[in-house]
């Protein structure tokens, strides 16, 4: 991982403990081509969630 | 013929007062009793925080709709309902006091055979001092989003913070909830990452602290005591992916803060380990504590049984259980199911307006007995669906298919689809899109975290925020009931 993405997180703060994102995660989430693959995903979870909702 | 009415018209009394106007025949009449003259998408109120929309962008004039499909408008709000009659009117009725139309401060009575509650919250603003202006509205030191003219004044102060940042000042952005009973952390949390977005956007993000104040014990409660997602072969807590999220935008936390008072540029807390402490501002939004908007109820003679309707806390309970019990013993069956009144069959509340039997996060209390907790959430979709099951409940008893409610809308039973604005861009903006399954955790279905794990998601990315634009624009189409507006899902 590039040391670009961790440039702001300090030693043993609350920051430190936890996941920070990588660069081919971060370009995966505005990848265009991956995100209306997610688009299409997300929506019928939607979907199904609603269906599944209704009584 | 039945007479039908809907105090309150936002998301779960609109959804409600439009789908009852359209199954029932002309012979019934709907009348919505709301103090309104416009609807408002409140999850865009985010967008007109920042200044991405204009505040007509996120409202319509309700009265034209109201008109086309033939529902009796009243602009107006409830004082009291009279469940029994009073002593000259034989049916129930509910007292109003106009506030448009023409006829403002105008009290009158409207009958009905049916009632539907949907008076969404009172933001209780002087819950806190110094966050309200001590005559129930907006205090003069923080801002909201709550309203969309909240959202205006939020927005205007927000460039001004710009303008010093882009002058070479730093400024101190604080986000969060108003009081240690709060609830819509959600509302907070899609602004502070869309504010982080426009400073980004504008250069100034390194003039920026940002810190999130908020009276959840951990992040990514929401009120809704977290929630766990599959992902990368684990299955991860909210907290988690919250804290990734919060520390790869440099926002700072604080934790289970009960905000005890707002000054110029200093909010006053106390943090759940007891300790008073305060930290200084140069912007802050606040969510305020919502409470019942302050309804009272009578007897047929008269007496006051505003808590046999009411449960404490202002919002109307319906058929919870509402046996004070430790959280141990919370059950996902305490919840309610038809949203019926126990002791008047004809009355129902929905949304923000029926009482919760508890709420769904751990209690948690400071060492000097002040609860810090979130109080849970009940709007969008769940206020939506309530609303329609209610509506199906009630068109099934006028047509006489049923004498008992056919419906059901429990948050223990019904899903939530969350999508979280993480900044604004056709191709720059982001969203966290959130599925969750049930609502209200259910530990005996669901060992373990409470959840369906094959409902129960959550990822960011651009389709996100795609979806959200998406949802702005299909839920006003829906509410202004354009063609085609029954096949939009709630």
């Amino acid at each position: 991982m590039s040391a670009k993405h961790l440039q702001h997180i300090e030693p043993y703060s609350p920051q430190s403990g936890t996941m920070i994102p990588g660069g081919f995660v971060k370009f995966m989430r505005t990848c265009v081509i991956w995100q209306l693959i997610r688009f299409l995903i997300i929506n019928i979870r939607m979907t199904k969630l609603i269906l599944k909702s209704h009584h | 013929m039945a007479k039908i009415v809907i105090l309150g018209a936002g998301v779960s009394g609109h959804t409600a007062a439009t789908f009852l106007r359209d199954w029932l025949g002309k012979e019934h009449e709907v009348i919505v009793v709301t103090p309104n003259s416009k609807w408002n998408w409140i999850p865009s109120n985010i967008w007109v925080g920042v200044g991405q929309m204009k505040k007509e962008d996120v409202v319509f004039e309700l009265a034209p709709v109201y008109e086309k499909i033939g529902i009796d408008y009243r602009q107006a709000k409830a004082l009291s309902i009279h469940p029994e009659g009073g002593e000259n009117e034989e049916k129930p009725y509910v007292t109003v006091e106009y506030t448009g139309q023409g006829k403002e401060g105008q009290t009158e009575t409207i009958t009905y055979d049916y009632l539907i509650n949907a008076t969404g919250p009172k933001l209780n603003f002087d819950a806190t001092p110094g966050l309200g202006n001590g005559k129930g509205g907006l205090g003069d030191y923080t801002v909201s989003v709550c309203t969309a003219d909240h959202a205006v004044h939020a927005n205007e102060e927000l460039q001004k913070v710009i303008a010093k940042m882009k002058a070479g000042e730093k400024q101190k952005l604080v986000i969060g909830t108003g009081h240690g009973m709060c609830t819509c952390q959600g509302a907070a949390f899609e602004y502070i990452f869309n504010i982080d977005h426009e400073l980004r956007k504008a250069g100034v993000r390194d003039k920026a602290e940002m810190i999130w104040l908020t009276n959840e014990s951990a992040l990514g409660d929401f009120g809704m005591g977290g929630m766990h997602v599959r992902r990368g072969g684990y299955i991860a807590s909210s907290k988690v992916f919250a804290e990734s999220l919060f520390a790869e935008h440099e926002f700072e936390w604080i934790l289970g803060t009960h905000v005890t008072k707002v000054e110029d540029g200093k909010i006053h807390f106390e943090a759940l380990d007891g300790e008073m402490d305060s930290q200084e501002f140069d912007f802050a939004m606040l969510i305020p504590p919502f409470g019942g908007v302050g309804l009272k109820a009578y007897a047929k003679d008269g007496s006051d049984i505003t808590d046999k309707v009411f449960a404490p806390n202002g919002f109307m309970k319906v058929d919870a259980d509402y046996t004070p019990k430790p959280y141990e013993e919370w059950k996902a069956s305490d919840w309610p199911k038809t949203l019926q009144n126990p002791d008047y069959p004809n009355m129902f509340a929905v949304g923000i307006a029926f009482a919760p039997p508890h709420i769904i996060s751990k209690p948690m209390k400071s060492p000097n007995g002040t609860p810090i907790n979130p109080t849970p959430p009940r709007t969008g979709m769940p206020s939506a669906m309530m609303g329609k099951a209610v509506a199906q409940s009630i068109r099934d008893m006028v047509t006489g298919r049923s004498d008992k409610p056919t419906h059901t809308a429990s948050m223990s039973e019904m899903g939530a689809a969350c999508v979280a604005s993480a900044g604004a861009g056709i191709f720059s903006g982001k969203a966290v899109s959130m599925t969750v399954y049930p609502v209200v955790p259910d530990y005996e279905k669901y060992p373990g975290v409470g959840r369906d794990l094959d409902y129960t998601t959550g990822e960011i990315g651009l389709a996100g925020h795609w979806i959200k634009h998406l949802l702005h624009y299909a839920f006003l189409w829906k509410a202004q009931l354009k063609p085609f507006w029954k096949i939009i899902p709630e």
